[in-house]
């Protein structure tokens, strides 16, 4: 690997390029007409434009980003994650280009991607999971009520394609189940091209753990522990830690064997992510989805176990790593990150693109983290993800890691849009957070007061 | 007739037009869809009645402050 292309932009995109350059790898940016002036082109050795801002006529474009990659003489694809870091078609493009693709095998993308497919996978790897139903095509005609009631209530209606939380209906009863039914269909129809939903019990109170894992390909993996992602809204992730707070050694054995089990029976190739739902009651853990790719939260990780995950994707990818000794992977301390959001926690964290007219983060130091992909005078558009910044903080434990997140995100100026710092901060400051009983409805819960100290924060 | 002009509230796309000129609308039918930041954002009316202008297109960059749609609200 001698020239390495990153089809994405931002913090990711960012990221990736040190790890490439700490390798001596060089490095080709692509970006979007609005995207020509942004931090990620200007740290790249070179870039190339690849169309519009809309983001499926340049960034989703797999033929163009394969264009760019062969005209700038790369060798290497790394998508980071979200856009196409996940599109089997894509993977596959980039090597039938003879270029290296940096991920797991086409197949395994594809059959992951399929949340029905990867549930079956991990039932029969031993992987536990949660009740559900098997998939409702549409316009079929079946038995509702009954499939309903082998899977329990309160439910999910899920579209098989799809994910991050779209397309994802609840149910509490017989009542609203067709309606439900039919209406997440025509979603999923319109925004994936496929209407195929499948019914999911869903746990009142969980919370979100995922474990890092890295296969070699050939049956052999290991995993670099948990993090706890449960501070959610509209089932996007906030501020994520590891290790994950309340979580017994047994639970942490179990789980990580699970996630182990998991990649050797598929032979995953590569960084991934298997995420569990934990029943905060019975604290018994199912099998959500794996994710094919490096992770937004993946600096948690980095931060405890002093890896560099990015890094060893490269490696893999080059043939210089084959295997790492699972004994040899430590965890130390606590990490927090809290994503910084353009968005407007008091109306209803509706987004809020715009110009960062003023900008000022946090000097990273030993402790401290900041991975953002921009500077003041960068106009956050309404075409990508909202999010700005990521504030890793490090610490022996648990409060020392809050403490410094919150010192942190004090020091953050931001003058032109709304984000949602003094939201963070309340999260991070309440009660409730400290104690770690964390759960996928904790903001949800906890919002009239997180709302009420957002406001209060000077 | 009272006309009202259906304000854009936020920086963002215009991903899909749910009613055309012409139509009746009531209180709160969703009239357009707005995509921002990966997220739908339905824009509703804010009163009853005829859409008489239609101001956005489909992939229309719009930002706060202008004009969507207006309505010819019932008397």
């Amino acid at each position: 690997m001698r020239k390495l292309l990153i089809a994405n932009r931002g913090e990711i995109a960012r990221r990736i390029i040190r790890s490439a350059r700490a390798r001596e790898i060089a490095t080709v940016a692509v970006y979007s007409e609005i995207d020509a002036r942004s931090l990620h082109v200007a740290d790249a050795d070179e870039a190339i434009a690849i169309g519009p801002a809309p983001a499926r006529q340049s960034y989703l474009d797999a033929g163009k980003v394969v264009e760019a990659a062969t005209a700038s003489g790369a060798d290497a694809i790394h998508p980071g994650y979200g856009f196409l870091s996940e599109n089997a078609e894509f993977a596959e493009a980039v090597m039938d280009a003879g270029l290296i693709w940096v991920g797991p095998a086409p197949d395994t993308l594809r059959s992951m991607g399929d949340k029905d497919r990867a549930r079956r996978i991990a039932a029969s790897a031993g992987v536990p999971v949660v009740p559900g139903s098997p998939r409702i095509e549409t316009g079929s005609k079946v038995d509702l009520e009954a499939l309903a009631r082998e899977v329990g209530f309160p439910l999910l209606v899920k579209s098989s394609a799809g994910g991050g939380g779209i397309g994802m209906r609840r149910v509490d009863s017989y009542d609203r189940l067709a309606d439900t039914v039919s209406a997440t269909a025509s979603m999923a129809e319109k925004s994936f091209g496929d209407g195929t939903v499948f019914l999911e019990r869903f746990v009142p109170r969980a919370r979100h753990v995922e474990i890092q894992v890295f296969g070699f390909g050939n049956g052999e993996a290991i995993h670099l522990f948990e993090r706890d992602c449960s501070l959610q809204r509209r089932f996007q992730k906030v501020i994520e830690e590891s290790p994950a707070p309340k979580f017994t050694e047994k639970l942490r054995a179990d789980m990580t064997a699970a996630a182990v089990a998991l990649c050797r029976a598929t032979k995953y190739a590569g960084a991934g992510t298997v995420e569990f739902i934990l029943d905060v009651k019975t604290e018994e853990f199912f099998f959500l989805e794996m994710n094919t790719r490096i992770q937004v939260e993946h600096p948690v990780t980095e931060m405890v176990t002093g890896r560099d995950l990015v890094g060893m994707q490269l490696d893999f990818a080059r043939g210089a790593l084959f295997s790492v000794d699972q004994a040899a992977i430590e965890s130390s301390g606590h990490a927090v990150q809290c994503r910084l959001y353009a968005e407007n926690p008091s109306k209803s964290f509706m987004p809020s693109p715009g110009t960062l007219n003023r900008f000022k983060l946090p000097a990273p130091d030993l402790t401290l983290r900041v991975d953002c992909g921009y500077r003041e005078g960068d106009m956050v558009s309404p075409h990508y993800d909202p999010m700005i910044a990521k504030i890793i903080a490090h610490g022996a434990d648990r409060e020392t890691a809050c403490r410094r997140a919150i010192a942190a995100l004090k020091e953050i100026e931001v003058e032109g849009i709304a984000t949602n710092r003094d939201f963070l901060l309340a999260c991070l400051e309440s009660t409730a957070f400290r104690a770690g009983e964390v759960h996928t409805g904790f903001i949800e819960e906890h919002k009239s007061g997180l709302l009420a100290a957002t406001v209060a924060i000077p | 007739m009272t006309v009202i002009d259906v304000m854009c509230e936020m920086t963002a796309v215009v991903w899909k037009l749910e009613k055309s000129v012409g139509q009746t609308v009531s209180e709160g039918d969703i009239v357009m869809v707005l995509e921002s930041m990966k997220m739908e954002i339905p824009v509703e009316a804010p009163s009853s009645g005829r859409i008489t202008e239609m101001l956005a297109a489909e992939g229309d960059s719009v930002s706060e402050g202008d004009v969507l749609m207006r309505i010819e609200a019932e008397a």
